[in-house]
């Protein structure tokens, strides 16, 4: 190897600035404890764990997906039920004994709900990013992320305003499972999902590496953490809607025209402090550990990517279809998919079925929007 | 341009949502916060979230 073909990486951060950094990121937690409560403070050193444990990993949704259907690589995908499964060993015993302490993440089967997951996982694949991806993105410096996260704010706030009109489309009643039977039969369903992925994926595909086991380990550890903590499954998309449903009041709008936001429990978080809302706390959580694993790795000196202004259009557009589409489906990857099957609710299920469909468009739209070279 | 310009734009965007939020909100009051673990707690959960079903 010549000189001139080597590599250099950036340098990182000195030792006296990470643990500056450590010690800060500690102050902003205890301040956030003292001001808002204990449980906020220990949500958002949850929500900083998901942060530092999907980018210093490497993991995510948007990707695996991705993977497995350009590739036949199936192992992220695997990681993914392997995490679910590993959160519902504990949430299946603890939502039984503790049913009015902790709620599951449960919705309706429904026509928009299954709708709205397609599109959900056609945009998706379009601007690379999920619930979590985003905001995971939006930390990390990624400019498609940091577009697209305000435009899926708002269409969060747009999907929540008008959900009961939608779920007025038709759903059925809502389903989960319980006990220990509801978990035999979700353990078996992700174990069923797996064999199917090790089947139509590429040979060896099934060996997981190890930052997929680490992922996946700490994810459903931090996931339940959350139940015991927040007394809910993780979730993603409320807050989001939550952040908008603010600055409309702010900028003196009238939300008492929606069912959802003139609800009495909506009405009263769009009036109190988003450091009492669970989502928006580990959302703050996630853009924060996400930024902190890129600046401890010196990753924001990465050059930022030249797009045409058409992709920069359809990140726009997909930003708000997430927002959107994630609400009248129940949920994006964390709060359908992930919690949703974790605590026994059958629209995790279909959420996923649907979403899986939806980004086989997403991914073949990709490069006609000019976000990546034409296949 | 690099990510590190991404990342302060974003890092004042939450700052200003904050900020948006302490003007606007009901002050914070830490000694009528539930307790830290739900779990044990006697309460109900109450927060938020995106797969609870719409109010009627």
């Amino acid at each position: 190897m010549t000189p001139s073909s080597v590599v250099r990486r950036p340098a990182g951060p000195s030792a006296i600035s990470r643990s500056g950094i450590v010690l800060g990121t500690g102050l902003i937690i205890l301040t956030v404890a003292l001001f808002a409560g204990p449980r906020s403070g220990t949500i958002l050193m949850i929500g900083l764990g998901f942060g530092l444990t999907l980018e210093g990993f490497r993991f995510g949704f948007t990707g695996p997906w991705r993977r497995m259907i350009l590739e036949r690589d199936a192992s992220g995908l695997i990681a993914q039920f392997v995490s679910i499964g590993l959160v519902a060993l504990a949430a299946f015993p603890l939502l039984a004994a503790h049913g009015g302490e902790l709620k599951g993440a449960h919705a309706p089967i429904g026509i928009a709900m299954i709708g709205g997951a397609f599109l959900f996982g056609t945009a998706m694949q379009i601007v690379l990013g999920c619930g979590s991806g985003t905001l995971v993105n939006a930390g990390s410096g990624n400019p498609i992320g940091a577009l697209t996260l305000p435009f899926f704010a708002l269409g969060s706030f747009g999907g929540a305003y008008h959900l009961s009109w939608w779920t007025d489309l038709g759903s059925l009643p809502v389903v989960a499972l319980s006990g220990t039977r509801g978990l035999l039969i979700t353990l078996a369903g992700l174990a069923a999902l797996a064999g199917l992925a090790i089947l139509f994926g590429k040979s060896g595909s099934h060996r997981l590496p190890a930052r997929y086991w680490g992922a996946a380990i700490v994810l459903a550890g931090l996931a339940v953490l959350h139940l015991v903590v927040s007394g809910q499954p993780w979730g993603v998309v409320y807050g989001l809607g939550l952040w908008v449903a603010k600055g409309v009041v702010a900028a003196g709008g009238d939300l008492s025209g929606s069912t959802f936001w003139a609800a009495s429990a909506n009405a009263a978080q769009v009036k109190a402090s988003l450091l009492t809302d669970v989502t928006s706390l580990t959302n703050l959580g996630l853009i924060g550990g996400a930024a902190l694993m890129t600046w401890w790795r010196a990753g924001f000196s990465a050059a930022l990517p030249r797009l045409p202004l058409r992709a920069w259009m359809a990140v726009v557009l997909a930003g708000l279809v997430l927002g959107y589409t994630s609400r009248l489906a129940f949920g994006c990857n964390i709060g359908a998919f992930f919690s949703g099957i974790s605590t026994g609710s059958l629209h995790g299920w279909v959420w996923f079925i649907a979403a899986f469909a939806g980004s086989w468009l997403g991914i073949r739209l990709r490069p006609a929007l000019g976000l990546e070279a034409r296949r | 341009m690099t990510r590190s310009h991404v990342a302060l734009l974003m890092a004042l965007a939450v700052l200003g949502l904050l900020a948006l939020d302490q003007v606007q909100s009901t002050p914070l009051n830490p000694y009528t916060g539930p307790p830290m673990l739900a779990l044990g707690s006697g309460l109900a959960a109450t927060g938020g979230h995106c797969a609870a079903p719409p109010p009627k």
